[in-house]
């Protein structure tokens, strides 16, 4: 090491030391500045900060914006809020809680539902919360408790809005519900950041038209800085931003013509899904059977949670929306439309249906032993011949068959905007290797694709996207996609959102081919298997019946009577009318209720009836007694 | 025998450094006590959090500096790996990717970088200490942008801006020209200036980092949502005045104001319950660790040693003066623990280690001079 080095290293660690005190003096000039906040925080300004402390406690009061009203098309209230009085405890200032609530039932009465509901709701929240023992309290029991809250801690009479639905079970799966935030709901929120906008607000929209519009309907939460004494009692309020309340929605649904479609099912289950073709706007979207959301406003009492979930009859399960069913016959038209479109089929093109179809050894039977005789396109439809379309079917193959139906939606959502939409089964050789295992399930056997041809096999589809389907035959291959909500008003200053119909695709038929399908759909009334429910109509319609097979029957012939009600044939019928100029598409699905053209196509006939014409029904349609077959 | 075991356990450890941790440690157990409304299970936690810490710390220091120095290069590069891992297969939350899948856990390869990336600066100067010129300040600038880069597109702004910091300070000791730093100086400034003026801040920032911006400069603006943490901090320090209104008796904290009030906040508790007194003991405990690690970084014989402890010793500053800037409301909210005071046992591992490998560079001074 000679000296330069040595001068060099000094110099090194000369300029180090320099930049060390720098560090230094960077340190406490940074920590001086701190110091110097804390100073000005707590001596300078203490005075006004322990001012703010003791206020604190409910200097910040968020004020929970009213939520939007839900009208259907024609101004008919669905869903609203009213004021009410609510009994609340907060357990964490409440002492012990069952002596407190005996003690609270000695001047309020509180029945053991309100119990069970609020020890649900103690285990849905944290303790320091304030959870309604009693909602919608009269004056009286309001004065009878404040001259008697001193004995209360944590117990207080709060005036709170309620979510009501004046029609209850009517269209209560579309509307939804609201309830209360649970711990996924926070966490939702929490992630898109809408939490703090949550503030106050016990209540979400949960499903239907609740759920899927809650950012409009909930509304922006207001606050005030309120001076309180020691007690708690508030003195003054300092500053007060008001909330804005949540938008208003107007549905394109006709609550009329829901109800009607609802009492038509009379104690059937089912669904029905009515939809104006020239825009996609949902007129009507029925699952039976329904329930009472009003139930779940206050937080639902778990009695009836457990009966509407035990109920064998699903009443919480969306039908429309969720449940998926082979289309049976109601399928045909499609394959009929596919086949001239993919040039496999002529409209004039005549076979000879003898009542079997053999393929592979094994025979597919029409339901006319004996079959039709000569059937044309035409025919096919309106007499509803199966032999036609399992020829059909194994001259298009499965690959030109799911390309098509694709086209349509089958098997995709249709888009609607309410949340949970299924997607059913649209069967193709792809699928099905991705559905099954092992290499023997996965392949794709001709003989399966001969029933595909009529609706049966894999096929599954929810009444929505039939209805939605059978709206773009009716509007010949223009297609929208399905919405519920027709505006959202702006509460405060009415200014109306218009929720543009979202056209979704022009399918480019022939129009010679669309009017082929669209002429024998109108045969089918006319003169075919839905003559007889439609008889005697102030309009011409263009429909389709259907019978689904719940299960197959090996051999033995198919009787209503001898089988149990829940393997029951599903009844479908698809229509649209007016028939040259369609207005509505529907698509009804009776669940077990047998054969389409006496189970489904009464309901339709009613529905039709009330939006063409205005005419009510007389009975339920499912009381009318029929005996048509498919 | 045994006291020969003992001398040779306890030479590595730095007595100053440790005193000061545990002064620290004690009030912090003293206000979480306080914060988890006496919850002795979290006390305990803490305790555990310190056993595994002084573990990891005591490792470090008895490790010689010059493994230290041959681990630099493959930490960084290990650690550059698992960000770019973390950016092709990192599993989200709440909208970032921060977290590596690994099986049994996710770990969160930011949290290494806050180590390899003042060990790989240091070792990089320290490798061309004789032939130091402006390129290498330009690689080293480099070698910080990489991993800096991709933990902000995570995103995490507040890790990668820390980790940049501590990328910084090395460059600082190393001699990065103080026109240059005059010269970043500004450009921060001019950056602070934009990103205060909200309509250009958008065009920078995410919108919600615009938003703690903008709530850090008038909280009232959200009083329920992100301004709720700096009104009610600068409430609960405020109130507390000059001697606090005393341990346990807090009523910000009690009655469940504080949020985060036993990890990033817990110094609006501090604050309130022990007063300024309070804050500027703890600001001296802060800063007479800071003073020793300064004093560890002029004693050390190499190059190597001096920059990473002077960078350590910087970047464990700047975590607690972020902590105290952000809860005392004037720095925007960051998640950022207060070092060895907030509940969490990666920081305080992380910051243990951290001064494990400061008594490593303080201990190779012992050496080179016997």
């Amino acid at each position: 090491m000679n000296r330069s080095e040595i001068k060099n290293q000094l110099a090194e660690r000369y300029a180090f030391q320099l930049r060390l005190a720098a560090a230094a003096l960077f340190v406490l000039v940074l920590f001086g500045i701190l110091i110097a906040r804390f100073s000005w925080l707590q001596v300078a300004q203490h005075g006004r900060y322990q001012t703010l402390a003791e206020q604190n406690r409910i200097s910040l009061v968020p004020i929970v914006p009213p939520r939007g009203v839900i009208y259907d098309r024609n101004g008919v209230v669905l869903a609203h809020n009213f004021s009410a009085y609510t009994l609340e405890i907060t357990p964490s200032k409440a002492g012990p809680l069952e002596d407190c609530i005996n003690r609270l039932a000695t001047i309020i009465d509180i029945t053991p539902k309100d119990r069970r509901r609020f020890k649900k709701l103690m285990e849905d929240t944290k303790d320091f919360e304030s959870l309604p023992i009693k909602t919608r309290l009269n004056d009286e029991e309001v004065a009878r408790f404040a001259a008697n809250s001193y004995q209360f801690p944590g117990v207080e009479v709060k005036a709170r809005l309620f979510r009501q639905y004046p029609l209850g079970k009517v269209a209560s799966h579309l509307i939804g519900y609201i309830g209360r935030i649970n711990d996924k709901d926070l966490k939702d929120l929490d992630d898109s950041g809408d939490l703090p906008n949550y503030r106050g607000t016990d209540h979400i929209g949960k499903v239907g038209v609740e759920q899927s519009y809650e950012s409009d309907l909930h509304g922006v939460t207001g606050f005030e800085e309120v001076e309180i004494d020691a007690g708690g009692r508030a003195i003054r309020t300092l500053k007060r931003t008001p909330p804005t309340p949540g938008k208003n929605l107007v549905l394109s649904v006709d609550i009329k013509l829901q109800q009607i479609a609802e009492d038509a099912f009379g104690d059937r289950k089912g669904a029905l899904v009515a939809i104006d073709p020239q825009n996609g706007g949902v007129l009507a979207f029925v699952s039976k059977p329904g329930f009472d959301p009003n139930l779940f406003v206050d937080g639902i009492d778990p009695q009836s949670w457990n009966d509407l979930n035990t109920d064998p009859d699903k009443p919480l399960n969306n039908r429309a929306l969720r449940g998926t069913y082979p289309p049976g016959s109601t399928f045909k038209p499609f394959m009929a439309l596919g086949a001239l479109e993919g040039n496999y089929r002529s409209a004039g093109a005549v076979i000879n249906d003898t009542g079997v179809f053999n393929f592979g050894g094994h025979a597919f039977r029409d339901d006319k032993v004996g079959g039709h005789g000569a059937v044309d396109m035409y025919k096919s439809i309106v007499v509803s011949c199966d032999v036609y379309y399992y020829s059909l079917a194994n001259t298009m193959g499965i690959d030109a068959i799911s390309r098509f139906m694709a086209t349509l939606d089958f098997g995709s959502p249709t888009g609607i905007d309410i949340d949970g939409e299924q997607s059913g089964v649209l069967p193709s050789q792809e699928w099905k290797r991705k559905r099954f295992r092992t290499p023997a399930t996965q392949k794709w056997y001709a003989g399966e694709t001969v029933s595909i041809g009529i609706g049966q096999g894999y096929n599954a589809y929810t009444p929505l996207q039939m209805a939605h389907a059978t709206a773009a035959i009716a509007n010949s291959g223009v297609m929208f996609h399905p919405h519920l909500v027709q505006y959202i008003v702006d509460g405060v200053n009415g200014n109306k959102t218009v929720v543009e119909p979202r056209p979704e695709r022009v399918l480019p038929w022939k129009p010679a081919n669309i009017a082929t399908v669209q002429h024998a759909m109108e045969g089918v009334i006319k003169e075919g298997t839905g003559a007889k429910a439609f008889a005697g109509a102030a309009y011409t319609a263009a429909g389709k019946t259907g019978t689904a097979q719940v299960f197959s029957l090996k051999g033995s012939k198919y009787s209503e009577s001898g089988t149990k009600a829940h393997l029951r044939d599903h009844a479908w019928f698809i229509a649209y009318a007016p028939a040259d100029h369609p207005k509505i598409a529907l698509a009804v699905l009776v669940e077990n209720g047998g054969w389409g053209a006496a189970a489904a196509a009464p309901i339709a006939r009613q529905v039709l009836d009330y939006y063409l014409t205005g005419k009510q029904p007389a009975q339920a349609a499912s009381d009318v007694e029929s005996s048509d077959s498919d | 025998m045994i006291k020969d075991f003992l001398r040779r356990f306890v030479r590595p450890i730095d007595p100053w450094l440790l005193l000061f941790t545990f002064l620290v440690f004690l009030l912090s157990c003293i206000v979480l006590y306080s914060a988890s409304n006496q919850d002795m299970d979290k006390i305990s936690d803490k305790f555990t959090f310190l056993g595994v810490a002084l573990c990891v710390m005591w490792a470090l220091a008895s490790m010689p500096l010059q493994v230290l120095m041959r681990l630099a290069l493959p930490m960084y590069v290990f650690g550059v790996l698992l960000l770019i891992a973390v950016a092709l297969f990192g599993s989200s939350s709440h909208g970032a990717k921060r977290w590596l899948n690994i099986g049994v856990t996710k770990i969160q390869p930011s949290e290494l970088m806050k180590l390899a990336l003042p060990l790989m600066l240091a070792w990089y100067f320290h490798h061309f200490e004789a032939t130091l010129n402006w390129k290498h300040f330009i690689v080293a600038a480099v070698l910080m942008v990489v991993p800096v880069g991709l933990i902000m597109k995570q995103p995490d702004l507040g890790t990668s801006l820390l980790i940049a910091a501590a990328g910084f300070y090395v460059l600082f000791f190393a001699g990065l020209s103080w026109k240059l730093i005059g010269l970043m100086v500004m450009a921060g400034g001019g950056l602070a200036y934009v990103v205060t003026h909200w309509n250009l801040c958008i065009h920078i920032l995410r919108e919600y980092q615009c938003q703690r911006v903008a709530t850090m400069l008038d909280p009232m603006q959200d009083p329920l949502g992100a301004g709720y943490h700096i009104i009610q901090g600068t409430i609960a320090i405020g109130s507390g005045g000059l001697l606090g209104k005393g341990w346990l008796n807090g009523t910000q904290t009690h009655l469940d104001f504080i949020p985060e009030r036993t990890t990033d906040f817990i110094f609006a508790v501090f604050g309130e319950e022990f007063g300024l007194v309070g804050n500027i003991v703890l600001v001296l405990l802060y800063l007479m660790l800071i003073v020793r690690g300064l004093t560890i970084a002029n004693n050390a014989a190499t190059l190597f040693g001096r920059l990473l402890a002077g960078a350590l010793t910087l970047t464990f500053f700047t975590y607690a003066f972020v902590n105290m800037g952000m809860v005392s409301g004037i720095l925007p909210v960051v998640g950022v623990p207060l070092p060895l005071v907030s509940y969490g046992g990666t920081s305080m591992v992380s910051l243990m280690a951290a001064f494990g490998i400061l008594m490593s560079v303080g201990k190779d001074r012992k050496l080179m001079k016997a």
